[in-house]
């Protein structure tokens, strides 16, 4: 009696290992060193919709890949497997028989003989048609955010850079120059300054700093800025030009955090040998006299509040002589107020006293580029906007002998 | 104008025989110095061997990275030339793998005396087919190549980034992290991907006029066996060698063939 064969399931019990290796819920292969194709499981060809014969002896597994995927395989996969020994969770599309696409995930180990030469690639294959999908998405998402972060960037520089003076003006027997520090790229900053003419051959400057960031600081360094250049033309002097700025900013901005700032304002007549100078200050950071002699001091201006933040405030005035070679210096407290250490110590007003004094006698480009300096040295300290300007007066032009 | 520290910047390594003939060897798109491991113990018995990243690869200095810069083979070509300069080499023997081959071909053409021979490892001056001539690939080849960078963006940690790339003397920050030697900040790989795949070269190689070894493989996908002849038939007085090995990496399929070819060719008549 002959028994009739047994069922072909049956020669394969459930539970053997190779029925987990031929119907496990993931694709195997196997490959020889030069990539032909030595072993696959039933999942893995019932995926590409492949006969064992189509394949085993063959092909290789880059047949199996898109044109790109073949170039990631030899320029990635490929060379990492030969120096690592194996290759995890690399994302790539396989191509079925009918020339569908099967997006998945290989992870590759090498077996190596006893002479540590390479003998068979094993890979497993997963299906990961829902995960690209949704890592498509994120990739979306990603590059949507760049963008936005872009758009970003380039709005708050073009901002920034309307909020400044594109180039200060040459004044006769003057030097002007300044540097603004970004601290933020999506944030802008409210600090401000401006060189401008008056009447009678003088000239106005100017040099604050808004409370806050971003747009609705923007909008108060915009018209702090264009008022006080306004009013210092009006008022002639630059109390009465503070006194101005301080109920356009309190009547109109009362309802805004950022309505207060902090402005140095002063003017310059020819006399003598240099400049007078007079400086009114509303809170604001005293400004450095860095004279020719090699001394460098504060110039107090005390007592002046906040603009903006009440109504009649005070504000008082001081005068200062600029000689040839002397350099006035205004900043914002960014560079004073910058981390020097990891203690979060700040830079201070006296290192910035020491720093001058070591810097006279100069002028106004030799002092911000040392200024840009200093403030590129703080590197992540520098947390804060800073604006510097400085102005100086040049050297009479030598009289010419005979 | 300050000099550039180009071994910071190219991470180049120096090693071999000292005195002898200098061979220089340079990686292709994808991974980096580390794809020479296995020849290198060979060739540095011989020849003094000098050995770098491509800006954007490996542990080259990042910051050193432009879109602009290098969006053109020719500015991979100037980091050859300044390496040559600044290291003093004398005249090398450049050895260009992939990419890395035209690369070799534009640098020796601009200033061939700093170049005493080139070794073009599975080279291709154009990996799109033209009229009358098979690259092997299509233009929608190379937009699925900068897909595949993309499906693997998700693999690229950007956090991580700074820790490898920061601390060459601390290896094993890199070791931790698996496929680091091929792991390329994506937008720089996708430029670089653009820069190689989408170059064409052909027009140079009549103009090579330093002795040149073409060493390609069969079977090669990316540079299959009719581009190594057109490239050993355009460059005049050029040789070519066809490795038994399979894949784009003979360095890493066959590294004693490798080395002894470019050991004979070397050590041969200039």
């Amino acid at each position: 009696m002959t028994a009739d064969p047994p069922p072909a399931t049956s020669a394969v019990p459930a539970d053997s290992v190779e029925d987990l290796y031929e119907n496990a819920p993931c694709g195997y292969l196997s490959t020889r060193p030069d990539g032909t194709i030595s072993k696959i499981n039933a999942t893995l060809l019932t995926w590409l919709g492949y006969t064992r014969e189509d394949l085993v002896g063959r092909r290789r597994l880059t047949d199996l890949l898109t044109a790109g995927g073949k170039i990631y395989h030899e320029t990635h996969l490929a060379p990492l497997l030969r120096l690592e020994g194996e290759v995890g969770g690399v994302a790539l599309d396989l191509r079925a028989a009918d020339g569908t696409r099967l997006p998945a995930l290989l992870t590759s180990v090498v077996k190596t003989g006893p002479d540590g030469e390479p003998l068979v690639i094993r890979t497993t294959v997963f299906d990961a048609r829902d995960r690209r999908a949704y890592e498509r998405e994120i990739l979306h998402a990603r590059r949507d955010a760049d963008a936005d972060r872009e758009r970003l960037r380039r709005l708050v520089a073009d901002l920034q850079r309307s909020l400044l003076p594109p180039t200060l003006p040459a004044l006769p027997g003057m030097r002007a120059a300044a540097y603004y520090h970004t601290a933020s790229a999506s944030e802008v900053g409210g600090d401000f300054y401006d060189v401008f003419p008056l009447a009678d051959n003088r000239w106005g400057f100017l040099l604050g700093d808004v409370c806050g960031k971003g747009v609705a600081a923007a909008a108060v360094t915009s018209r702090a800025r264009y008022t006080l250049r306004a009013s210092a033309a009006y008022a002639g002097e630059p109390e009465a030009a503070l006194r101005l700025l301080n109920t356009v900013l309190y009547q109109e901005h009362h309802d805004s955090s950022s309505r207060y700032c902090t402005v140095i304002v002063g003017m310059l007549a020819p006399a003598g040998d240099g400049f007078d100078a007079t400086l009114a200050s509303g809170g604001h950071p005293a400004a450095l006299l860095l004279r020719a002699d090699g001394t460098a001091d504060y110039q107090p201006t005390p007592h002046g509040a906040l603009v903006g933040l009440i109504p009649d405030a005070p504000f008082t005035t001081t005068t200062l002589h600029l000689s040839p070679g002397d350099t006035l210096l205004l900043y914002t407290d960014g560079l004073t107020d910058a981390r020097i250490d990891t203690s979060r110590n700040r830079y201070g007003s006296e290192a910035l006293r020491r720093f001058a004094t070591n810097l006279a006698p100069t002028d106004a480009d030799a002092a911000i580029a040392a200024i840009t300096d200093l403030l590129d040295s703080f590197g992540d300290g520098l947390d804060d906007d800073a604006a510097v300007l400085a102005l100086s007066v040049c050297d009479p032009p030598a009289a010419t002998g005979s | 104008m300050p000099s550039v520290d180009v071994r910071k910047r190219n991470n180049v390594v120096v090693t071999g025989r000292a005195g002898g003939a200098v061979v220089m060897l340079a990686h292709g798109f994808g991974c980096d110095q580390n794809l020479w491991r296995l020849v290198v113990p060979a060739l540095a018995e011989q020849f003094r061997v000098v050995l770098f990243d491509h800006v954007g690869a490996g542990r080259s200095d990042m910051s050193a990275w432009s879109e602009a810069r290098y969006s053109t083979l020719d500015g991979y070509a100037d980091d050859v030339l300044t390496i040559c300069r600044e290291l003093e080499l004398g005249p090398v023997v450049f050895v260009g793998h992939s990419v890395s081959a035209m690369i070799g071909v534009i640098a020796a053409i601009r200033e061939p005396d700093r170049f005493d021979k080139l070794v073009l490892l599975t080279p291709s001056p154009r990996y799109i087919d033209d009229v009358d001539y098979r690259g092997g690939f299509t233009r929608p080849d190379i937009d699925d190549l900068l897909d595949s960078l993309d499906s693997n963006y998700l693999g690229w940690s950007a956090t991580m980034a700074p820790v490898i790339m920061g601390n060459p003397d601390r290896p094993e920050l890199a070791a931790e992290l698996t496929n680091s030697f091929c792991r390329t900040d994506p937008d720089v790989a996708r430029v670089f991907a653009r820069t190689t795949f989408l170059s064409d070269n052909r027009a140079d190689l009549a103009a090579v006029t330093v002795p040149t070894l073409v060493l390609d493989c069969a079977p090669d996908a990316l540079a299959p066996p009719q581009v190594g002849a057109f490239v050993q038939a355009q460059i005049p007085g050029s040789r070519r060698i066809t490795l038994a090995a399979s894949g784009h990496c003979p360095q890493l399929s066959a590294p004693d063939a490798v080395a002894e070819a470019i050991g004979s060719f070397v050590g041969g008549p200039t």
